[in-house]
């Protein structure tokens, strides 16, 4: 009788996960001043796979004064072979500065909504789009990998429902003008199994799913469930932050990232092989959680570490 | 650099390997859910200081104001295991009983059955575990003996017409034995079932699962107890919760457990979370599609009253976001 719930055929989750990108992105800058010695200490822990690069375009959620000791840290890390420190630059300005500093992979940031776009970098998607195409070009022009971030993927802080096939439209013109991988964010945390699986279906009809990643965040607490629904969908590369760093700046109070820690719980349980060592990795979120004051948003790290 | 409990990983690394779950069966959620709020029995029994008998029955009753089916409103177990649970009595009695909503209690043995009884109970939980070491801590006795002792609940519970619910502890993992094998846990959930409980709740005491583990747990389960008598009691301790009952319910099971504002800690691990917040599982099903009869608004009314009568904070991720979408 048990097996009359078992539906016939059986699909695979990935055997491997072979990307983490712990993105710092929206966090740091909501933390309140970073020392540059600290984010330095952080690239130690085997961690540091991103670096927020702003260069003289700014966007109106982040903190510039966070991020202003870019070319300090790109240039102060240690970097281990085999470990890519991709860059954000939101601009050819930005990409120049970055490749300038030594940056050897970069990343662009669209969404999926008018709205949020105009907010934040005061253009429409169209106008956005064109000027990562730019920095696109000039980064396979210099054979640098371009990696595409589509914002708002499950919903809008604005605009509220966002379609699957906006998500598709944005992210099939990132791929399209050369980003190597789409990284789908739920922005705000709002999605849940059902809408992730709605959007990746859309998006999977235009770009393979290898080349496609999440960033869910965990506002409302999805975020693993989330994860775990695009798995089985055939994604295998997730995005998260060491302690769950960062909040939310439309939601006061919420959190952020999901939390490496515990996304690296999950998978380890799978049995899916990231190559992360968890020990190390709640470590440095030990690490940074001491340096910034801030209790861990982990809950292995939680229940792991003595009081 | 703070020392990591060096048990955590080595649970895990040796326990998994690769498990599927056909994209197809997500079509294959269950359309409604059931969800068993436990947070006024295994919430508030892990609070520390004793909250006011008056609280206790606010929560219930603004808790049956927010649809819940099945609230768990106390536990006829000796004050002097549980003193929070000493006024057992009087909440039952002097809460509202909604028509239409279950107002299980615990009952570990026929003494506390009958004082539940004659406080007007009209449905009882047992508590077994997968697990002997578990067993032995808690209870003093071998699971076989506690199965003992449930059936005089039992047989007294069936002569009085009155449902029993079977709890099974430890279904992912124990804090003494630490891996505990599928097959124990379909054993222990067939013997209750038998004995006559009307659904077994399957609990990762110590939150230590993962979406594969629940998977192999329930297969082996599902062959002997149906899923429609199966429910889950996922804790957060690790962050994993919501995705164990993901997969749950992927596999059929469409009965939740889960405590307003993630109410409750872990007794074997100091600092760490507790129970499922009801509100971020609501949260999860609505979004899902699937109903459960929960008023999401009113539930996180209850939630913010526990939270100031404990003084503490909230530990559901919706409570805590404050924006609007």
């Amino acid at each position: 009788m048990g097996g009359a719930c078992f539906p016939a055929g059986l699909a695979q989750f990935p055997s491997r996960v072979p990307a983490l990108h712990p993105s710092r992105i929206p966090s740091i800058p909501t933390m309140g001043n970073v020392p540059s010695a600290v984010k330095h200490c952080l690239s130690y822990q085997q961690l540091l796979r991103e670096h927020l690069w702003t260069g003289d375009s700014v966007t109106g959620a982040l903190d510039p004064a966070q991020m202003a000791d870019h070319t300090e840290v790109l240039r102060g890390i240690y970097r281990y072979p085999g470990v890519r420190y991709p860059v954000l630059t939101p601009n050819l300005q930005g990409f120049h500065r970055a490749v300038a500093a030594g940056a050897t992979e970069i990343s662009v940031f669209g969404a999926a909504s008018e709205s949020f776009t105009k907010k934040n970098i005061n253009c429409s998607i169209e106008e956005s789009m064109e000027k990562f195409e730019e920095v696109v070009k000039s980064s396979r022009q210099m054979n640098i990998p371009a990696r595409g971030y589509v914002s708002c993927a499950l919903g809008c802080p604005y605009e509220g429902n966002i379609t699957p096939q906006k998500v598709t439209e944005v992210s099939k013109r990132l791929y399209g003008m050369g980003c190597y991988e789409i990284s789908l964010g739920d922005t705000t945390g709002v999605g849940t199994p059902g809408s992730m699986k709605r959007m990746l279906e859309n998006v999977m009809k235009e770009i393979p799913p290898s080349a496609l990643a999440v960033h869910c965040h965990d506002t409302y607490g999805q975020a693993l469930a989330n994860i775990l629904m695009a798995l089985q969908m055939g994604i295998n590369v997730v995005d998260s932050a060491v302690s769950g760093l960062g909040g939310c700046p439309y939601a006061k109070g919420a959190s952020g990232n999901v939390a490496t820690e515990d996304l690296l719980y999950m998978l380890n349980g799978l049995g899916l092989n990231t190559g992360v060592d968890l020990y190390k990795v709640m470590e440095a979120g030990d690490f940074i959680c001491k340096a910034v004051n801030k209790t861990t948003n982990s809950k292995v790290a939680q229940t792991s570490f003595s009081a | 650099m703070a020392m990591v409990r060096s048990t955590l990983p080595r649970r895990l690394m040796g326990l998994a390997s690769l498990r599927a779950v056909s994209t197809s069966s997500m079509g294959m959620f269950p359309n409604q859910v059931k969800i068993v709020e436990v947070g006024p029995r295994d919430g508030l029994q892990n609070e520390k200081n004793i909250v006011p008998t008056p609280v206790k029955i606010k929560l219930i009753d603004m808790l049956s104001e927010a649809g819940l089916p099945v609230i768990e409103a106390t536990s006829f177990v000796s004050p002097k295991w549980v003193p929070q649970m000493a006024d057992h009595t009087e909440v039952l009695k002097g809460i509202q009983k909604f028509p239409g909503i279950n107002y299980p209690v615990l009952t570990p043995n026929l003494k506390g059955f009958q004082a539940a009884v004659a406080a007007g109970a009209k449905e009882v939980s047992i508590f077994g575990a997968a697990s002997e070491l578990f067993t032995k801590k808690n209870i003093n006795c071998s699971i076989d003996e506690s199965l003992q002792r449930f059936s005089e609940v039992l047989k007294a519970a069936q002569a009085a017409s009155i449902p029993v619910r079977g709890y099974v502890s430890c279904v992912l993992g124990c804090p003494y034995e630490g891996k505990i094998s599928p097959a124990k846990v379909a054993e222990v959930s067939k013997k209750m079932y038998s004995m006559g409980c009307y659904e077994i709740s399957l609990g990762d005491t110590i939150g230590v699962g993962t979406p594969g583990l629940m998977k192999d747990m329930l297969s082996a389960v599902m062959q002997e107890v149906p899923v429609a008598a199966l429910a889950v009691h996922c804790h957060d301790t690790y962050g994993q919760a919501l995705a164990n009952t993901l997969m749950a319910l992927q596999m059929g099971v469409s009965v939740v457990d889960a405590s307003v504002a993630g109410l409750g800690g872990c007794p074997y691990a100091q600092g760490a979370s507790g129970n499922l917040a009801t509100e971020d599982l609501v949260y999860m099903l609505t979004g899902l599609g699937i109903h459960t009869g929960v008023n999401l608004q009113k539930l996180q009314e209850a939630g913010t009253f526990i939270c100031q009568a404990l003084n503490r904070k909230t530990r559901s991720k919706v409570a805590q976001a404050t924006c609007k979408l």
